[in-house]
């Protein structure tokens, strides 16, 4: 089983980095671009078929490890 | 002051947090690698020194944080034990959970390596009693990632509490944005923990012990907690 695991800075969360990149965007002339925040994806591969089983696992894997829920948030997918 | 001094992977101030350890309280640490599931038996003082655990992969300080030897400092904690965490340390300790909030980012994106001024903002802690509340001293910093931040209601309780134990200020002791250079919030330096035994800092104070580095605003710190210990311990 395949799964993507999304973290991305919680609203309100400073993202220096999504801001140096907002700003060579419109320096590159990219128009259109209201604001840029900076996330990280993971894509895991899972042992065994049970759906639950890997949501839990992939969430614990989130909550213990992948996001700093002090300032990020997670989004589990399962393909 | 027996002390222990953590050893991560990609760690590169162990040498320097246990020279100044050696040289201020007269007993060298023991160096303890993160693999152990143990501290050495009488340690009275945990250090995480900096550097760049695991490469800073993932968030700094993230895997350390995970490491066996890290449960066995949760342990030690919960018990009273004083535990330091400078710089990677206390990134680390934040990431354990050991101490609120997270180090992000400089808010300039540029890694900072020069000397900063501390207000020193409080001296009933362990960790601040070799110093006078509101004196300044310098030490020097050098990371990426110290732009101290947390939820507004922690923040609130850290101030109330008087848990912000160092704060960057001019050379004269103001706080002033122009001097607070990672961007931390409310100019936060270094903390504690609600206990008041668990402290950690961007700065390294470890690096100003010694006459021969012209400035050895440091050493309160470290004669603070040999005095707290007992020098013979």
């Amino acid at each position: 089983m395949k799964a993507r695991v999304t973290v991305t800075l919680k609203s309100g969360v400073l993202d220096p980095q999504g801001k140096a990149i907002e700003g060579a965007l419109k320096s590159l002339g990219v128009s259109g671009v209201a604001s840029v925040r900076q996330g990280k994806i993971f894509d895991i591969e899972l042992d065994g078929a049970d759906k639950a089983k890997a949501e839990a696992a992939l969430k614990a894997a989130a909550d213990k490890l992948l996001a700093n829920t002090v300032i990020e948030n997670y989004r589990i997918e399962l393909f | 002051m027996k002390s222990a001094v953590l050893v991560f992977p990609g760690i590169n101030r162990e040498r320097d947090m246990a020279r100044t350890l050696k040289l201020v309280s007269g007993n060298a640490p023991v160096m303890v690698w993160h693999t152990e599931t143990e501290l050495p038996a009488g340690t009275d003082l945990v250090v995480v020194p900096g550097g760049f655990s695991y490469g800073d992969y993932l968030r700094c300080g993230a895997i350390a944080a995970r490491a066996p030897v890290m449960d066995a400092v949760r342990a030690f904690a919960a018990k009273g034990g004083l535990v330091l965490g400078v710089c990677n340390g206390f990134q680390i300790l934040c990431e354990s959970g050991l101490l609120p909030g997270v180090l992000v980012r400089n808010q300039n994106l540029k890694f900072i390596c020069h000397d900063v001024f501390l207000r020193v903002e409080n001296s009933k802690s362990p960790f601040t009693r070799g110093y006078n509340a509101g004196q300044v001293i310098r030490v020097p910093v050098a990371h990426g990632e110290g732009n101290y931040t947390a939820d507004a209601e922690t923040i609130k309780t850290l101030e109330s509490e008087g848990r912000i134990l160092f704060r960057y200020a001019s050379p004269d002791g103001k706080i002033d944005p122009d001097w607070n250079r990672n961007g931390a919030i409310n100019s936060i330096a270094g903390i504690s923990n609600e206990r008041g035994n668990v402290a950690g800092m961007m700065p390294h104070p470890e690096n100003h012990v010694e006459a021969e580095m012209g400035v050895t605003d440091g050493r309160g710190l470290f004669a603070g907690l040999a005095d707290q210990l007992g020098k013979a311990a």
